[in-house]
């Protein structure tokens, strides 16, 4: 199957409307057929609300017949992982416990996309609470990979990623703990950020580790992702963790070129373990930036191989304390006919929360457990900040860094369903940005033999998104879309 | 680290009971051979010697401590001042079982 990305770019539509060739409801229209049509294969929305999107697009189009100005993401067609609040409308998480529940709020971040003039199409599947690298952990069921529909599209949020490449949203809200953005990115052959630590509120973000968890754009090209980003970052004063520092516009400087920049190649991250096709795509487009006029240098990050158990230790033990809030009484699902509290607690959580969550829960109440916590949870906190101090101590001689996005392409649906540690591993070049807090994205670069998408991810300083998009944006140039 | 130490039936149960979760005795099999499977995995942290290394909690400890080049603070919390919050009716809307004055419960006995 042939990529179907839209070609249609976010300039393309906001311009169509202002110049009157189309409507935003003519565009809504045009993007929820494409639903209608493709979604039944690949599952990656798990609510549409066709009379809410033409509501917002009948908007625009108002705006419009009055000579208003139309702001910036006007008429554009926008999903949201369904892990992101938006007032009265469903917030799965991707799980049975919260089956149903209408937040009665709206997230920051989506709540700046809508006074932006984007139009919701719907919410997205993801894994359960975000817990998973291929979306098969979603309790609605697996989203498939539209380059291959026997294939994941990644995860978590293999709907975000899938429902751009399939041409359904020309972009989306996705969420990146350890690589839930970039690594569904790479299979589905579509753009996806990871913004710095507190560039984007997570206010409204049903939370999974708090001291990782990210929200950012996906989108059919580097521009668009950057736009996206523009609109949802800046401070907020409902999420203490979100940065004071100002938002530049990333586009400006987008098409400066790489001349001069001094790109950086890890070493560790073309080890062991690394798909020869992964391989030979990667170091084609790092000769490609070469030949843009970049310096490339050999670096080295030497704690890379303990990045996989030093997330896992910290990321379970925070998911182990943020999910406790599932109990039945407030929101959400509640076990039936339970006789005491304590009962009606563990049968609603049993009843409520899937596999892999139930792992997690018990894995982070075990490292943080009596006996436990410095042997596992206190040391994972040290080797972090040893992945950490790797980044800054790079970031002293290049200005950003070239490494795959994930080891493989897109493998197939169950193929590692049933062992933990091989799931865990196609997140082996992704968690160590999300430790860190550093910013990245990953960009598509080239293809498999059999045609799948393998993605390039490009890691920059905190806050320094302009560089990684500037990169981006000389791939993206050099590999031809 | 406590590399030779398995989880074992026990440790799990006693994990579920912490976390308040109930396990079917299939779930409590599978879950000790995962938690030792993933704790093996983890056990290789054991290597590094991190006597004198600081843990890191957050992100932000790199960025204000002069761990990068950003004048401007990279980080705030806001002022401590009441606001008006969510209106007591919108908050209770999503309750499995209300009064609508208060959230409802089965009877709470010692556990």
């Amino acid at each position: 199957m042939s990529t179907m990305t839209s070609s249609e770019s976010i300039t393309d539509v906001r311009s169509a409307i202002a110049g009157g060739e189309a409507t935003a409801t003519e565009i809504t229209e045009r993007y929820l057929a494409r639903i209608a049509e493709q979604d039944p294969r690949i599952h990656a929305f798990l609510s549409v609300d066709r009379e809410y999107a033409l509501a917002q697009a009948a908007r625009i189009d108002e705006i419009k017949s009055m000579g208003g100005v139309l702001p910036p993401l006007a008429g554009v067609p926008l999903g949201i992982k369904d892990v992101l609040t938006l007032e009265g409308f469903p917030a799965t998480a991707g799980s049975k416990i919260l089956e149903g529940y209408r937040p009665p709020y709206t997230a920051t971040a989506v709540r700046r996309l809508a006074d932006a003039g984007a139009i919701f199409v719907g919410k997205l599947n993801c894994d359960e609470f975000a817990m998973g690298s291929s979306n098969e952990n979603s309790a609605y069921g697996p989203v498939h990979n539209p380059h291959d529909l026997d294939r994941v599209p990644g995860g978590s949020s293999g709907g975000s990623a899938a429902a751009v490449a399939a041409g359904m949203s020309l972009a989306t809200l996705g969420t990146d703990t350890g690589g839930s953005i970039r690594q569904p990115a790479s299979f589905c052959g579509v753009v996806g950020v990871l913004p710095t630590y507190g560039r984007v509120s997570r206010y409204g973000l049903i939370a999974f580790a708090s001291s990782l968890d990210r929200i950012g754009p996906l989108a059919a090209n580097v521009r668009d992702a950057a736009t996206v980003l523009r609109v949802v970052a800046g401070h907020d004063p409902m999420d203490a963790t979100s940065s004071p520092l100002s938002v530049p516009d990333y586009t400006a400087d987008l098409d400066k070129g790489v001349r001069g920049m001094k790109l950086g190649v890890p070493a560790e991250y073309f080890a062991e373990g690394l798909d020869p096709e992964v391989r030979a795509a990667i170091e084609s487009g790092i000769e490609k930036l070469r030949a843009a006029g970049a310096e490339i240098r050999n670096i080295s990050l030497p704690h890379t191989r303990y990045a996989i158990p030093t997330y896992y230790v910290i990321a379970t033990a925070e998911a182990s304390s943020n999910l406790a809030r599932y109990d039945g009484v407030r929101y959400g699902f509640r076990a039936p006919k339970s006789d005491t509290l304590a009962s009606m607690y563990r049968r609603t959580r049993d009843l409520g929360f899937g596999a892999e969550v139930k792992r997690r829960i018990l894995l982070g109440t075990y490292v943080l457990s009596h006996g436990y916590y410095e042997a596992y949870y206190r040391k994972a906190q040290q080797v972090r900040r040893l992945l950490a101090d790797d980044f800054l101590r790079a970031f002293r001689e290049v200005d950003a860094i070239l490494t795959p996005t994930a080891p493989t392409p897109a493998f197939r649906i169950g193929e590692k369903s049933d062992d933990p540690v091989a799931m865990y591993l196609a997140d082996i070049y992704t968690v160590t940005a999300s430790l860190a807090g550093i910013c990245g994205v990953s960009v598509p670069c080239g293809n498999s033999r059999e045609g799948l998408p393998i993605g390039m991810q490009i890691l920059g300083r905190h806050f320094d998104e302009g560089t990684v998009f500037r990169v981006g944006q000389a791939l993206e140039n050099a590999i031809g879309r | 680290m406590p590399e030779t130490e398995k989880v074992s039936l026990e440790d799990v149960r006693r994990v579920a009971e912490l976390g308040y979760l109930e396990l079917t005795p299939d779930e409590e099999t599978r879950m000790q051979r995962d938690l030792n499977a993933i704790l093996g995995y983890v056990a290789q942290l054991g290597e590094l010697d991190t006597a004198d290394v600081v843990p890191m909690a957050q992100v932000a400890e790199l960025l204000d401590n002069g761990g990068d080049v950003h004048s401007e603070r990279a980080f705030l919390l806001r002022d401590d001042v009441p606001r008006p919050c969510l209106p007591h009716e919108n908050a209770m809307a999503a309750a499995p079982e209300t009064d609508g004055v208060f959230f409802k419960v089965p009877k709470v006995i010692e556990r």
